[in-house]
């Protein structure tokens, strides 16, 4: 066990040390820089810019001060939020990110598996074909465009949330709602087909055979092993949904993380789209690799070399 | 001569700074804005982007200030004492104090302005404070910052000396480029600029109390600044919401009782319908949209070639079926909110001048029309540009039969071929740093200078440039500007294509926001009217 734990974390490691080497060279040879403006500065205040960032250097020697500085946990200063660092971005942007998603995150789970279960159960009858048209306008729709009708319809008309901006529990609904409908959507539909396919298995015959009533099949031998892919997407989701969307947090004007992603390129803010980028590497990395242990508690049948063997 | 005119601008000055008191009424005296993101930096001697200023010009008071009406105003300095050179500025000021009780010295001016000229400090706009003896060389680092002409005399005496008698440089005390920080603060905590609260230590009509970056900011009056018995407003919430459908959401919700520009944008496609409300206004800025043509890369080189080009465009079918914001077409380049006697060089889709234009240049290139290779117009990614440029391509292939390119590209990779000169037709637009028409001329005085990026260059331009730069009679430094901007529109390097104005929405009861053609906000008069 820690010997696959060391092992993981080693290849952890070296993929995001190849993610931030592929990245700053890549940012790099995008035209333009941090202090490109449209009303252009003469040439001295330029070089004296260059100069105080340590742009001016050669660019392996920035690569290097760069991987240093990271090795330290420090990702260096903002060049364009000038006197903040990546590292106090991250730190302010990343809880408020977090909040929302982990409230989607639930929301999705619950709902989804519900969704799912009960669409399983009454295949197709009425209630699978309701629930199944709820995950296709679900997967359809994309967040932004059930941001704005939410936000019309829920805050402006019938006044029951704020219309945007964070700061309370009543602030936070909109967004979550938005963030947790695909997900939701894709987890019913995946929660759906698995059941059905278990239901069909000569186990779960066995155990009706057997006299076991239907709580007892679905309980013990039906939803966990139907909740195994569910498990597998939960990885890349919640790294997905925790480091924050853009057009979410742009439309209700929350302060998370997600804002940065494309912000930070826009502005070529080297560091910030370093910083990013990596710590969304590592979260992802880290969900996978949550993953890949909570199969083997939820599955007898995987070991942790036979994990290993599956997904390296 | 000089001495009595500043006597009589002080004595100007002197009789508009006192102001009735407004109305006072039950209503709380608290407004909500929205500046559309987080200011990138509130350290008054760093930034030079529109949020950053607005938010400093709150907090901050330079030795000039404009008053309720808009005009320039005594702000921390009690009068000036201008020399008979133009040269030499000696400002006396007031005896007022910082937020935290500390007084406001010369001394704070002094040490401001030669930090933001030192060869090391990051200050985007320190190229402003180049009008400041030896200031450029300081930068440069070819001569000490003690040859800098700022200098204290005293607690209470400033003396300024310039590199040239330029007749704005009063005009050009009110941006944020000219505030004091507080040496005591800043030297000490590098970090002093980066949350508000106690250590953001100011000397403006408002103290910045809180800033949850990315997120919101309350502002409250500052007890202790010299003139905080014209300061009504005693809460001032603005809020970063970078979404434009969202804003107006909020606005129209009551969340918020200012919107627009120049602190954010009215959604486009809400204009028409909100343009008849009665709570929509717009204001004029001394802004232009033009084309530039890249004079070293053919068919551009010769003028009359770029003269076609320019005179076969129609601008008020662009301003009319297209912006719809209440802009004017432009026929200058030098907008007419801030020079209004020279504001028309050319007639707007003058096609028959425009044909013998394209002959006479294509016959100098010893080309035919066919032969012409098409022509390529680049713009930064925006719906609003690209509206623009593809009725500006049917527009020159119906005038001169030509084949036009539309090239769009993101922002910043646009900003660097156009820099490169990589290019041959680019939009451009900008808004004068301040209110003189020098301030838009200057970039075209050098074809090498990084703010020409058409590359063109004209000695008679340049020397009309530095002529005026020299000139200390008003009237004359005028006619020599006026004879500069001729030259440009007859060389034509750039299209002017229509003057910038902006639109804002705002609650009936907000009274004295000031909005000045050079899009700066300043709400120290503000107050809500009870209803």
């Amino acid at each position: 066990m820690t010997k696959f734990l060391i092992k993981k974390l080693s290849y952890l490691l070296f993929s995001l040390f190849v993610v931030a080497t592929l990245t700053f060279f890549l940012m790099h040879a995008i035209p333009g820089d941090p202090f490109t403006q449209d009303k252009a500065i003469p040439e001295e205040i330029l070089q004296a810019m260059f100069k105080h960032y340590g742009l001016d250097q050669p660019l392996y020697i920035q690569y290097i001060d760069y991987i240093k500085g990271l090795l330290s946990f420090d990702l260096g200063p903002s060049f364009k939020y000038q006197g903040r660092t990546v590292n106090e971005i991250i730190a302010e942007g990343f809880p408020v990110s977090l909040c929302l998603g982990v409230e989607a995150l639930v929301f999705s789970v619950i709902a989804g598996i519900t969704l799912g279960s009960i669409a399983s159960f009454k295949y197709l009858k009425w209630q699978d074909h309701l629930t199944m048209t709820i995950a296709v306008l679900g997967i359809s729709i994309p967040s932004f465009i059930l941001a704005t009708f939410m936000q019309y319809l829920l805050a402006m008309k019938l006044d029951l949330f704020p219309v945007a901006r964070w700061g309370t529990f009543s602030q936070t609904v909109l967004p979550a709602l938005s963030l947790a409908a695909l997900p939701m959507a894709f987890i019913a539909r995946l929660t759906r087909s698995n059941m059905i396919e278990v239901f069909q298995q000569d186990y779960v015959q066995t155990a009706k055979s057997k006299g076991l009533n239907s709580f007892q099949i679905v309980t013990r031998h039906v939803i966990r092993n139907a909740l195994l892919p569910v498990v597998t997407f939960l990885g890349p989701l919640a790294a997905a949904i925790l480091t924050g969307s853009f057009a979410v947090e742009k439309i209700f004007g929350i302060p998370g993380l997600g804002q940065w992603f494309v912000l930070s390129i826009t502005n070529r803010d080297y560091t910030v789209i370093m910083g990013t980028t990596i710590f969304y590497s590592a979260i992802l990395m880290f969900c996978v690799f949550v993953v890949d242990i909570l199969y083997c508690f939820i599955d007898p049948r995987i070991k942790f070399q036979e994990v290993r063997g599956s997904h390296d | 001569m000089q001495r009595l005119l500043a006597a009589f601008t002080l004595i100007a000055l002197t009789a508009v700074s006192c102001s009735p008191p407004p109305p006072s009424g039950e209503k709380r005296q608290e407004i909500r804005l929205n500046i559309h993101t987080d200011p990138p930096s509130l350290d008054p001697r760093k930034p030079a982007d529109t949020t950053s200023s607005t938010v400093i010009r709150l907090c901050f008071d330079g030795l000039m200030r404009r008053n309720e009406q808009g005009r320039q105003a005594f702000g921390v300095a009690k009068s000036v004492n201008i020399s008979e050179d133009g040269l030499t500025y000696t400002f006396t000021l007031r005896e007022s104090v910082w937020s935290d009780g500390t007084a406001v010295t010369a001394k704070d001016f002094e040490d401001t302005w030669k930090t933001i000229l030192s060869p090391n400090f990051p200050s985007e706009f320190a190229s402003e404070l180049y009008i400041l003896k030896n200031g450029k060389r300081a930068k440069e680092n070819t001569l000490g910052m003690d040859a800098i002409g700022v200098k204290a005399l005293g607690d209470y005496v400033l003396q300024v000396d310039l590199e040239y008698p330029i007749p704005y440089f009063l005009d050009m005390l009110m941006t944020h480029y000219f505030f004091p920080v507080p040496s005591h603060i800043a030297n000490k905590d590098p970090k002093w600029a980066q949350n508000g609260g106690d250590l953001y230590v100011s000397n403006g009509p408002y103290h910045l109390a809180e800033w949850k970056h990315y997120n919101s900011m309350v502002l409250l009056k500052n007890p202790s600044y010299w003139d905080s018995q014209s300061v009504i407003l005693e809460k001032i919430d603005l809020y970063m919401i970078e979404d434009e459908m969202t804003e107006l959401s909020m606005y129209e919700n009551g969340d918020l009782e200012w919107i627009g520009s120049p602190l954010s944008s009215i959604p486009v496609d809400a204009l028409g319908s909100l343009s008849t409300e009665k709570d929509f206004n717009h204001y004029q800025i001394a802004g232009t949209y033009f084309y530039i043509f890249n004079t070293e890369a053919l068919p551009f080189t010769n003028k009359h070639i770029r003269r076609a080009f320019a005179l076969s465009i129609h601008r008020q079918e662009i301003v009319e079926n297209i912006l719809q914001g209440g802009q004017t077409v432009a026929t200058s380049i030098v907008p007419p909110s801030m020079w209004e006697e020279r504001n028309s060089y050319f007639a707007d889709a003058d096609i028959s001048l425009a044909k013998k234009e394209f002959e006479i240049g294509l016959k100098q290139l010893g080309i035919t029309a066919d032969k012409l290779p098409a022509i390529k117009l680049s713009y930064n990614t925006n719906s609003g540009h690209h509206k623009i440029a593809q009725a500006i391509k049917e527009q020159w292939s119906m005038a001169l039969g030509i084949r036009v390119e539309l090239e769009n590209m993101e922002w910043k990779v646009f900003l660097d071929s156009v820099s490169n000169h990589k290019f041959q037709i680019a939009r451009m637009g900008g808004i004068a740093s301040y209110n003189d028409p020098i301030a838009i001329l200057k970039d075209y005085q050098y074809a090498n200078s990084r703010m020409n990026q058409c590359q063109w260059s004209n000695k008679k331009f340049a020397e009309l440039i530095d002529l005026a730069d020299h000139t200390k009679n008003t009237e004359e430094r005028m006619k020599v500007l006026s004879e500069a901007q001729s030259i440009l529109m007859d060389e034509m390097p750039v299209a002017p294509i229509y003057f910038y104005t902006g639109s804002y929405m705002k609650k009936p009861y907000v009274k004295s926001i000031a909005i000045s053609n050079l899009s700066e906000i300043d709400l120290k008069y503000t107050y809500l009217e009870q209803k």
